[in-house]
């Protein structure tokens, strides 16, 4: 069938005539610094309050005792107004002449930083509200800190209740440089810094004559110089599938282009399932032309050449630039449940429209928003801030957040609640999409004529895979080599595979990225099996600190694979060190080095433990000669 | 490197509701949609047709307080047949049932609400799809997109689900039951320039006659016009770049009491 692969219009129409950009703004800032009354204060100055409502507002505020209260116009809930607070999110519309804003207002209170996390987490930018009086607080700087995290990094800075401090310069010129250093830490770097008052309505729509000292543009400028955030449109092709829908003879996949474009005739590939087909039609209704391209941000449906089996949850892409493939992986987490979070507990996490069970492996670091300073610990606090290690019962189809940051984030739940967010990074573990993909077609397995039973018969001992798994440093090689050669005395048919060997032939194409390495133990584990096969006893001798890439050579070997870990903790093995190893990658000459820079998982149900730090090498010897005698002699 | 093609405001509003559409369809058991058969909700069903490529794959909810205009009963009538839609009309209880420390037209609008738990207790909804709006009321601007009710129909404003990105809140215990709502994030403008953009069908009491015009139906006793002479879909938008009166102006229940409204909302109120 032939495509007519050319581009039409797009779909979209042009904005119609006084249609304009809008701008997401949301305001941030430590509890009664005056964020909602900043807010009230700027739509009243730029006249986008009806008169009516303005009564109402003054009414209120006679009622309740007060001159005007801007913050009634965001804080309309009564618990708001009985505690002169807020308590949610707030979202309200104003023009200026530029052009529209959804304006977010975000409570300060530290009870509801989950609220001030959904209303941020959709902004173009921010302004980090600060009181003249009270200067940065522990909620000035957890929302910044939240704010970088939420990726984004459009943030101005207005010194509020100016009036309160006599329109002091040199107070203001104090905390511009508290709330700059602070925020550079991060990593943001302040728009504009501006003095104001929010009551008064100093420099907010207009230039206040109180501060003639500033030379800065108002705030209402500020705003107008904020950026929309770009398209995601040149970013590689994500399309996470949403749902599947059968209403006639059409099998319309329904989904949301989070990033590039998808082009009738393009090739995808599915992942995780790593299935592939080509796309047939993009489907719309009450459209006049049948669209043949849609762009990121688009919400479409489409159809498939061939009919292949993919549920929500996939994401298509291009073969060239699909997303990493992992069940493990680090991520920069905050944490807004109510119970602490649990190392090794079971959370679901929602990532796109995919759903995984999965367990916090680890707790790397935790992060004091007040100091910047890096703790241990096991669990995350209330509205704490952690990096940690995240494991997966199925393979996730995922990016790092910084270069897609759509499939780069995800939500965890506890039960019915989301507890947390997260932002990942695929910083040290190998894309499994190569290990998990089989490539070639039209293969049919050869039966032999020789069972395993003959060939066990014939050497007296069974085949199979002594997997040694553990530190550099641990004694892998020293014990492996020792054991062939005691077994070999003893009539087995034994072979050692260790990795400088292999690498020399084998896997002589491969490197030392996460990718390569994973590879490189694929390709062990599958040779280990065949020789396992043909009726050796095969020792290997790999760090393999991945458990995803031990589960798969044991699928490779089945039944005759053993996993011994050879045990001895960290600070032996760099005490020995009989390469110089741990010393370089101290040093920082060796990235990504196991124990130091990367992660060593350590097995979960090892056939056997041999540990080396606590026994002499006899006695390993022992114990290892015990198992095989135990495990491959042919009754 | 070809330029990309910015989406309009209305095409980014447009995927986004169609977006939370389909989230809604797939992760919830038993969903149905209230159709007010005002502005929004004409919008909200043409968006549900454009979700699911013509079809509207749950019932519409007509929440009949009996005291709607008789345009409005007309205008339910022709689309119902026209646009095939599998619609349950459902009963209010008489104003003497409703509790009465509210405000008179407040007290009135609250039928609205104990008809709508009739209905779903008779259906057993798991879902209610509902057109409303963050500009158009302050308490309203507060609201989730999934925004959670207890069993008794209870909005629990002081606690509501965090909702990160588009990770809507889909999971909840058995007995609590879920609004949706679709055009949170629309103005009254992008309404009426969306109906304009897509042709789609309103009642006519929106346009001006005789110098007044409905900027907002509800009930006929407790609704009023405002002055206007707008009657085209092209002077609404022009009318609505200019004015500075708010759309609810002439809904009587919301200039009754600082709290009636939050009371109607709390209640179950939509
Ligand atoms: N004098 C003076 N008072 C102000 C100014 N801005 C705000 N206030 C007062 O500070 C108090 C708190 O203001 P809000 O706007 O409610 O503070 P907020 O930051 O929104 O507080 P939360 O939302 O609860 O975090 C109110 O009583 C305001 O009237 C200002 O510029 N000058
Ligand atoms: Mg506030």
């Amino acid at each position: 069938m032939t495509q007519n692969v050319v581009e039409l219009k797009p779909t979209s129409q042009p904005a119609p005539t006084g249609q304009r950009e809008v701008l997401r703004i949301v305001i941030v800032g430590h509890v009664d610094h005056g964020k909602s009354t900043l807010i009230g204060r700027l739509l009243y100055d730029t006249n986008s309050i009806p008169p009516e409502k303005v009564k109402a507002l003054e009414e209120v505020s006679k009622k309740r005792g007060k001159g005007i209260e801007w913050a009634y116009l965001l804080d309309a809930l009564q618990a708001e107004r009985d505690q002169g607070i807020t308590i949610d999110v707030s979202h309200i519309w104003f023009k200026s002449p530029q052009r529209d804003y959804v304006i977010i207002d975000a409570p300060g209170h530290k009870e509801f930083i989950t609220n001030m996390v959904s209303g941020a987490a959709s902004a173009d930018g921010a302004l980090l509200v600060v009181d003249a009086n009270e200067g940065v607080r522990e909620q000035t700087r957890r929302h910044g800190y939240l704010l970088q995290m939420l990726g984004i990094d459009q943030v101005t800075v207005v010194i509020n209740k100016m009036d309160q401090v006599d329109y002091a310069e040199d107070r203001f010129y104090v905390l511009e440089r508290e709330v700059t250093q602070y925020l550079r830490e991060i990593g943001i770097t302040p728009r504009f810094i501006l003095p104001i008052s929010a009551y008064v309505g100093s420099n907010v729509a207009k230039t206040s004559d109180q501060m003639e000292w500033h030379h800065g543009p108002t705030l209402l400028s500020a705003l107008d110089k904020m950026e929309v955030r770009p398209s995601a449109e040149h970013l590689p092709l994500r399309v996470p599938l949403q749902d599947i829908y059968k209403f006639d003879d059409r099998r319309i996949f329904a989904a949301r282009i989070e990033s590039g474009v998808l082009r009738v005739g393009d090739e995808l590939v599915f992942s995780p399932s790593n299935k592939t087909s080509r796309v047939k039609t993009i489907e719309a209704w009450s459209s006049p032309v049948e669209p043949v391209v849609a762009r990121a941000g688009q919400t479409v449906g489409f159809t498939l050449e061939e009919q292949i089996f993919v549920e929500r949850g996939e994401v298509a892409s291009h073969a060239a630039d699909a997303p990493f493939e992992s069940n493990v992986f680090k991520a920069h987490l905050f944490w807004l449940g109510r119970e602490p979070l649990k190392v090794g507990k079971r959370y679901r996490m929602k990532l796109a429209t995919a759903r995984h069970d999965i367990v916090i492996e680890q707790v790397d670091r935790l992060v004091d928003t007040d100091t910047l300073q890096s703790q241990q610990g096991e669990s995350v606090a209330r509205h704490g801030i952690a990096d940690v290690v995240v494991r997966s019962r199925s393979m996730v189809a995922l990016d790092e957040y910084r270069a897609l940051p759509k499939l780069g984030r995800f939500v965890l739940l506890d039960g019915y609640d989301v507890v947390g967010g997260g932002l990942i990074s695929t910083e040290g573990y190998p894309d499994q999409r190569d290990a998990t993909t089989i490539r070639s077609t039209n293969i049919t397995h050869v039966d032999l004529r020789v069972t395993g039973a003959m060939r066990s018969a014939q050497n007296g001992h069974r085949g199979g895979v002594l997997w040694f798994t553990g530190l550099s440093g641990a004694g892998k090689s020293t014990l492996a080599v020792e054991l062939e050669r005691r077994l070999h005395q003893r009539g087995y048919h034994v072979y050692v595979l260790d990795g400088d060997n292999v690498r020399e032939g084998l896997n002589a194409n491969l490197g030392f990225s996460p990718e390569d390495r994973a590879e490189n133990i694929r390709r062990v584990g599958e040779v280990a099996g065949l020789f396992a096969d043909a009726g050796l006893i095969v020792i290997t001798a790999f760090i393999s600190p991945y458990r995803a890439d031990r589960d798969r050579a044991r699928d490779a070997a089945r039944d005759a694979f053993h996993e011994i870990y050879i045990k001895s903790d960290l600070a032996t093995c760099e005490q020995r060190d009989p390469k110089g190893l741990y010393e370089r990658a101290r040093r920082g000459e060796i990235k990504e080095f196991t124990g130091i820079s990367a992660p060593y998982e350590e097995p979960e149900t090892p056939e056997l433990v041999v540990d080396t730090s606590v026994a002499d090498e006899d006695a390993c010897m022992q114990q290892l000669m015990s198992f095989v005698e135990g495990r491959f002699r042919q009754a | 490197m070809e330029p990309s093609v910015r989406q309009s405001h209305l095409d980014q509003l447009e995927a986004e509701s169609i977006y939370i559409f389909r989230e809604m369809f797939a992760q919830i058991e038993k969903p149905a949609m209230l159709w007010s058969l005002g502005k929004d909700s004409n919008v909200m069903l043409w968006l549900a047709r454009k979700a699911f490529f013509g079809h509207v794959p749950f019932p519409l909810v007509h929440v009949d307080t009996g005291k709607k205009f008789p345009e409005m009963y007309a205008f339910r009538e022709k689309y119902e047949k026209e646009w095939n839609l599998n619609l349950i009309r459902g009963g209010c209880p008489p104003v003497e049932d409703i509790d009465d420390s509210l405000p008179p037209a407040a007290r009135s609008a609250a039928r609205k609400t104990e008809g709508l738990k009739w209905i779903l207790a008779e259906h057993q909804f798991t879902g209610v799809v509902a057109g409303i709006r963050r500009d158009e009321q302050a308490i309203r601007a507060k609201e989730r997109v999934f925004s959670p009710r207890s069993d008794s129909g209870e909005w629990s404003f002081k606690d509501q689900p965090p909702e990160l990105w588009d990770h809507y809140k889909t999971e909840f215990p058995p007995g609590t039951h879920v609004r949706i709502h679709p055009l949170l994030q629309w103005t009254e403008i992008d309404i009426w320039r969306y109906i304009q953009r897509e042709n789609i069908p309103v009642v006519d009491l929106y346009f001006a006659k005789d110098g007044l015009r409905y900027r907002s139906l509800g009930d006929q006793d407790i609704t009023n016009p405002v002055p206007s002479t707008a009657s085209t879909i092209a002077e609404i938008i022009e009318e609505l770049e200019h004015t500075s009166v708010s759309e609810r102006a002439g809904r009587a229940m919301d200039h009754e009491a600082e709290d009636a409204f939050e009371r109607l909302r709390t209640d179950g109120y939509m």
